[in-house]
């Protein structure tokens, strides 16, 4: 026995450092999360998501890094948690007026709120005589593929004097490009103006705009972009790297899309019902990429179930806040591949609509009016079952 | 600082290679150890194994921690990690009968983090009243003071006292202690003022409440960060049968709330209170040993919930021998089965947004089995199973896996 006891633990040994890799947990399935990168990067590219993945996920703003002194969230994942929905906690909050001349409130701090701040220093508070919205942070996931879509596409898609008669309009938002937005090959210019398509309003050109904007306006990073500090209005020295604004841009477009997760007849069932009751002209469900430098994006079709246009919604929506040629009723449609997954990133509730003010999928189809109205009738008027087989239908997305 | 430190190791060094070659080794003795089962949490420091010579009042010791381990996270892993955790060393001298000094130097990850964890001078007027000064361990809870590798049974120091509480945490400081004994019982009291905390307790890059974010201040132990003491003071209470049991408190302000003569923030303050407790039940010789701590940090209400205003946690230590024999020829081995249950929320409280509840947490659990050779040396498998929960409270992620390695004494 004496001799066998060092050759047991010594075939022990051997035997955990071969197996016990199947002792650790398994990885969840690729369709059941949101993080992950677009498939066929190449080693560069990894290299790159990877940089962008670490600088959004992982750097913590504090006071020693630049963090405020106003500020939403002390990191991108702070409102982008698993890479998706945001929860309330994280709500921003954008305020103007209720008119397109642009907002007349940059001077009073606008256009977002920062009512957080470091200790010592006092919130911002919402200047008399604005009007405000509150935003949910959306999921990021597959905007390299949005970002990828022609200018020509779009509008296509758009009807913004309902022409074809079905009381749906979808109008492009056209803005003027910021100093730093070098416009993508084939943009369709008019009247000094660019069609947007990032954020809820759709007002943010490209997804480097919507980044240094968000660090600036969220975290109250200055950056070679976005030089302004926002407490005190006066031009800073950068607090970020345009080398990690870029990282980051390149993680959000090549971020992967979200994964489909379930099939069957009754998903093929539901998602003919919400065909035909009209929610797939907004929720546009197929799209194709222009061409793009990174090969992965360039000419490819994909679902993201919304046209990039913005719609009247109706007055229950209506924030009597503007951004761009968005008026105030007016919201981009938002995509709604990732739907079903928003739960696991909001704290395993449904925080939906551009407020987070809808708590279920039937309960955000039923605050849809406007250019809505008739799709939320025709899915009022389906029986429970059929309501069922739409709501499974999108959270399979 | 740096300076200080290389000083202390040449002179260490120095005084390892001189006895070396004048002295039989022969000569060297261990120092006795008090084995009246009456020793308490704030003993450990001084109840370790010391090797002397004849004639020089100098003691010398240390321990050595190294480690493999293989943890996975939701599917990913970073495979085989080799670590060599702590290597410490430990100079006492027994300056007078009643005057005595150590020192425990500590060298964490290689020489990533090095650090004086203790050094102080005691000065006893009466059992009742022993004063010590220079860099102390604050004595709160159990684990801070007596924090040792060969100590314990598991790889990992519990995340309660070295992530929520900051074990190690030794500032510089005076303050009194003293211990009174009756039959069975010992009763023991100590009370510190010291440097304390700093602003990065609330601004850091854990993105949380995080009171070891100070240990980041190179200047703690040169200046305190406002210039208000933080208070430390704890009772134990030990019977020689029941066990032991601690409360203690520490307390402060932790904000630089002025600055040149200018008022910068209001004076906030950070306290925690921490109860320990360990004992060996009678017959089966199981040892439990536990620590709940509890904390409350002035958070502005204009900061950002992502920084809590209370946290609490702690662990429970189980430790059952189960073969005590000759095992590879090490007489009065002891082989032990071990578990331990740990706990973490960072953040308790509910959203202003929506009135849920701030997630946060941390819980684990280690089983393992750990071989005591000798008194001084612990060789050690555990299997490790955390469940890590965000501010939100989105899917648990779930980190788990093997960690086999020894620390010991010399």
């Amino acid at each position: 026995m004496k001799g066998r006891l060092p050759v047991l633990a010594f075939a022990c040994a051997l035997l955990l450092l071969a197996s016990c890799e199947k002792f650790e947990p398994i990885a969840p399935n690729d369709a059941a999360i949101l993080d992950g990168a677009l498939s066929g990067l190449t080693e560069a590219e990894n290299f790159r998501f990877q940089k962008g993945d670490i600088a959004f996920n992982d750097e913590i703003f504090t006071t020693a890094n630049g963090l405020g002194p106003l500020f939403v969230a002390t990191s991108c994942g702070s409102c982008h948690a698993r890479d998706g929905k945001g929860h309330p906690f994280t709500t921003l909050t954008r305020f103007g007026q209720i008119d397109g001349n642009g907002n007349l409130f940059l001077n009073s701090g606008g256009p977002q709120l920062q009512h957080r701040a470091i200790p010592g220093f006092t919130p911002e508070q919402i200047p008399s005589g604005a009007t405000s919205s509150k935003i949910i942070p959306p999921a990021i996931t597959g905007l390299g593929f949005l970002d990828a879509v022609t200018d020509s596409d779009i509008l296509a898609w758009a009807d913004p004097d309902d022409l074809d008669g079905d009381g749906i309009s979808g109008t492009a938002n056209w803005v003027e490009l910021k100093s730093y937005v070098v416009p993508r090959a084939n943009s369709v210019f008019q009247n000094g103006k660019y069609i947007a398509r990032f954020g809820q309003k759709g007002a943010a050109y490209d997804l480097l705009q919507q980044t240094a904007q968000a660090y600036n306006q969220d975290i109250g990073i200055t950056s070679f972009f976005e030089p302004f500090d926002t407490y005190s209005g006066v031009k800073f020295d950068p607090e970020i790297s345009s080398q990690a604004i870029h990282d980051v841009v390149f993680y959000l477009k090549t971020l992967k899309a979200p994964l489909p997760r379930s099939e069957g007849e009754a998903i093929k069932s539901g998602k003919q019902l919400f065909i035909s009751s009209g929610c797939g002209k907004c929720h546009r469900a197929e799209m194709k990429t222009g061409n793009s430098f990174i090969a992965s994006l360039s000419n490819k079709t994909f679902y993201p179930y919304t046209d990039l246009l913005l719609h009247d919604m109706g007055t229950g929506l209506d924030d009597g806040y503007t951004e761009g040629s968005a008026k105030t009723a007016e919201w981009r449609t938002p995509a709604l591949w990732g739907l079903g997954l928003s739960k696991n990133s909001q704290g395993g509730h449904y925080f939906l609509l551009h407020d987070g003010r809808a708590k279920s999928i039937e309960e955000a189809i039923l605050f849809h009016g406007g250019e809505g109205n008739q799709s939320r009738e025709s899915f009022t008027s389906l029986s429970g079952d059929e309501k069922e087989k739409v709501i499974n239908f999108l959270e399979s997305l | 600082m740096r300076n200080i430190i290389t000083l202390t190791v040449f002179i260490y060094f120095s005084g390892s290679v001189l006895v070396h070659a004048q002295i039989d080794s022969t000569l060297l003795r261990r120092t006795n150890q008090d084995t009246s089962k009456l020793l308490l949490n704030m003993d450990a420091v001084y109840n370790r194994p010391f090797l002397a010579t004849n004639k020089v009042p100098v003691a010398l010791g240390g321990y050595v921690e190294a480690n493999w381990q293989h943890l996975g996270t939701d599917g990913v892993t970073e495979g085989h990690q080799f670590q060599m955790r702590r290597l410490t060393l430990f100079v006492a001298s027994g300056i007078s009968r009643r005057i005595k000094f150590l020192s425990e130097i500590e060298f964490e990850d290689g020489t990533k983090e090095i650090n004086i964890e203790f050094a102080s001078v005691d000065i006893e007027f009466h059992p009742m009243f022993n004063l010590r000064g220079g860099v102390v361990m604050n004595p709160i809870g159990a684990f801070n003071q007596n924090h040792d590798g060969p100590k314990w049974e598991f790889i990992d120091r519990p995340v309660s006292a070295t992530e929520m509480l900051p074990a190690t945490w030794s500032n510089v400081g005076f303050g009194l202690y003293g211990k009174k004994y009756n039959q069975n019982w010992v009763y023991a009291y100590e009370f510190y003022l010291t440097n304390g905390f700093d602003d990065q307790i609330i601004s850091n890059d854990q993105n949380k409440t995080f009171l070891p974010a100070t240990k980041q201040n190179r200047d703690r132990f040169e200046e305190s960060s406002n210039g208000v003491p933080l208070i430390t003071g704890k009772v134990g209470l030990r019977n020689k049968i029941i066990g032991e049991l601690g409360l203690s408190y520490m307390g402060g302000v932790y904000n630089k709330f002025q600055d040149d003569g200018l008022v910068l923030d209001e004076r906030r303050r950070v306290n925690t209170w921490v109860v320990d407790f360990n004992t060996t039940l009678p017959k089966i010789k199981t040892y439990v040993v536990t620590e709940w701590a509890f904390v409350k940090v002035n958070v502005p209400d204009t900061y950002t919930q992502q920084y809590g205003k209370k946290q609490a946690g702690g662990f429970l230590d189980i430790v059952q021998p189960i073969i005590r024999k000759n095992i590879f020829g090490f007489e009065k081995s002891v082989l032990n089965g071990v578990c331990r249950f740990e706990y973490v929320d960072w953040n308790i409280g509910k959203f202003t947004e929506t009135n849920g509840n701030i997630s946060e947490d941390f819980v684990s659990v280690v089983p393992g089995i750990s071989w005591r050779p000798t008194p001084q040396t612990v060789i050690r498998l555990n299997y490790r199973y955390n469940w890590t929960t965000d501010l939100l409270g989105n899917p648990s992620s779930k980190t788990a896996g093997f960690q086999f390695g020894f620390s010991s004494y010399f």
